[in-house]
């Protein structure tokens, strides 16, 4: 499989952005579309709104600190393309595999983009590049296997084909 | 270069020599936990194939009973999915009822040595038991139970050597809010514990520890095994072999870092994060609260409410607050009922609850509202956790929390009980 390379908008997120903030509980028990209407409602009111598909998100440390809730399809659906962060909670990186959403670990990657500027992230030598300020950045390597089940849409369909769980 | 705990639980479980930070491994899973949250409509596939019923266990615990028409449906699917597979360790509304990480403690579930996956996030409370317990997600679960198997990221490890012993009224809460504020982040790290002070430590104590791993948003958090811990699980395992793992004396740590128990002093989170964030109980200048709550998989355990009894003894929770205990399983709020836990708490003036997440979680049995304050000795204190995003979650140790209902406002708990 081609290995994605993806510019978008960026959007800038501190750190210790924790998995309430991005998938609020009182949404947990909510379907998949409505979940897609509450993302950040408490930290960053009426973003959902503004996130066009294809834009990336430029984090800082720790992202997706928390549980274990489907997040990560949460951003995956209101269209984000990528999540590039200093440093992804484990369990959150998990979902971003399993629930196909690309997400790259990058030291350096906060300080060097502005909100607005244009991100190109490629999974071929897992580069980040400021298009702006042409400063390229050395992002740490998804393993193949992770990446083709980010890229297949998640673990879900790898199931389906192999008849283990029943079609949606 | 020698491993550490969780990289000889790996390695053993991937049929490998060595792992080290960096590897991908993939493992056999010795133990699989369903819970209520894995069944809803949003999450759930309908299982055609299991690989192993026998190591599948199935858990309500987030909305128990249920308390909408939602985890009620969750609950169905659940059960048909017990019947369908023959899954003989479900833990439905009744007697066995409790939060998983709970049941996993009561009755042995997680075997030294072995590999424990659980769609919560607080799984690696089982790290107590010496297991590589992980919180997934529910797809993660999906893959588990039809394939047998799952996969890890091998991260470093930063180790902590507890030494010296607690002193009373400070707890191992305290600890965990001491290591967050001067360690941070361990984001992609496995944290292991150990060191002379584990022979004053209770299991559960050190169980609330490994729960609050997740909040340092650590891979694995394990405990070196001791005979305390061993005869615990041989004593609900008869029979069952494992082999528990040490970690090698030139083990390869990240960082090494000792804990004087002695030295820890009662510590309050402020709202809307655990890491980098609390401050010593007496330093709240009477910050008034109007909910307390006792309870969660870090800290709905027997000794939990043994500590909240005895700070509660005799006294009168504030009538500007409701107090809420909420004990992890049923079978632990029976054993404090035997022990008189419970009367001393009720007297008090608190509610006790069935056992379930509840409040922890925001999902039932204690919402806050807009402009609310509740102290809370449970897992999390993120914006809008237990309710409405402008309420405020402060945390701290069960003790903590007990004086402070009593006072009303955030209450060092030596200034109830006259100990320290």
């Amino acid at each position: 499989m081609e290995k994605p390379v993806l510019e978008g908008k960026v959007w800038s997120f501190p750190d210790n952005i924790n998995t309430d903030l991005i998938l609020p509980g009182r949404a947990q028990y909510f379907t998949e579309e409505e979940q897609m209407k509450v993302v950040f409602e408490a930290n960053r009111p009426g973003w959902v709104d503004e996130v066009q598909q294809g834009d990336i998100i430029v984090a800082d440390r720790n992202f997706g600190l928390g549980s274990s809730r489907p997040a990560a399809r949460s951003l995956r659906n209101v269209g984000v393309a990528c999540l590039v962060a200093e440093s992804i909670n484990g369990l959150f990186f998990r979902n971003c595999v399993n629930w196909g959403f690309l997400a790259l670990e990058c030291p350096g990657v906060a300080a060097a983009f502005e909100e607005g500027d244009i991100a190109k992230v490629s999974f071929e030598d897992f580069t980040v590049t400021n298009t702006r300020t042409g400063e390229t950045l050395q992002a740490g390597a998804v393993p193949d296997a992770l990446l083709a089940t980010m890229q297949a849409g998640g673990v879900l369909p790898v199931l389906e084909a192999e008849g283990l769980i029943a079609k949606e | 270069m020698g491993m550490t705990a969780i990289e000889k639980i790996l390695a053993r479980n991937s049929d490998q020599e060595v792992v080290k930070p960096g590897d991908l491994v993939v493992v056999e899973v010795g133990t699989a936990v369903l819970y209520d949250n894995n069944l809803i409509p949003a999450n759930w596939r309908d299982v055609l194939s299991v690989k192993h019923p026998e190591r599948v266990v199935m858990v309500f615990d987030h909305r128990v009973p249920a308390k909408d028409i939602m985890s009620a449906t969750a609950h169905s699917v659940g059960r048909r999915f017990v019947e369908k597979f023959g899954i003989e360790r479900f833990h439905d509304v009744g007697p066995t009822q409790g939060i998983s990480h709970a049941l996993i403690a009561d009755h042995g579930y997680a075997l030294p040595g072995t590999v424990l996956v659980c769609g919560d996030s607080h799984t690696c409370s089982a790290g107590v038991f010496n297991c590589a317990a992980r919180g997934t997600g529910s797809p993660d679960m999906l893959y588990a139970v039809t394939k047998g198997e799952t996969w890890f990221k091998v991260g470093e490890t930063v180790r902590y050597d507890l030494t010296g012993s607690l002193a009373a009224p400070a707890s191992t809460k305290d600890v965990l809010l001491h290591i967050a504020n001067e360690y941070g982040d361990h984001a992609t790290m496995n944290v292991e514990f150990g060191g002379p002070a584990l022979e004053n430590l209770s299991l559960n104590a050190r169980r609330t520890i490994t729960t609050m791993g997740a909040e340092l948003s650590a891979e694995f958090a394990t405990f070196e095994p001791d005979p305390v811990m061993l005869d615990y699980v041989r004593e609900r395992n008869p029979g069952v072999a494992f082999e528990e793992q040490y970690p090698d004396e030139d083990a390869n740590y990240y960082g090494r870092h000792t804990i004087d128990l002695t030295a820890i002093e009662p510590l309050v989170a402020m709202p809307d994060a655990v890491l980098n964030n609390s401050k010593p109980a007496r330093e709240f200048g009477g910050e008034k609260i109007d909910q307390a709550f006792i309870g969660s998989c870090a800290n709905g355990t027997l000794d939990d409410l043994a500590v909240a009894a005895e700070v509660l003894d005799g006294k009168t929770v504030s009538s500007d607050v409701r107090l809420i205990v909420t004990p992890g399983s049923q079978l632990i709020y029976k054993q404090a009922l035997k022990a008189g836990y419970i009367e001393k708490i009720m007297d008090a003036g608190a509610v006790v609850t069935n056992a379930t997440c509840g409040a922890c979680g925001g999902g039932h049995l204690g919402i806050l509202s807009a402009g609310e304050t509740c102290i809370t000795a449970s897992t999390r204190n993120f914006k809008g956790r237990m309710g409405d995003a402008d309420s405020r979650v402060f945390m701290g140790s069960p003790a903590t929390v007990a004086a402070s209902a009593i006072r009303g406002t955030i209450t060092d708990p030596r200034d109830i009980t006259g100990e320290g």
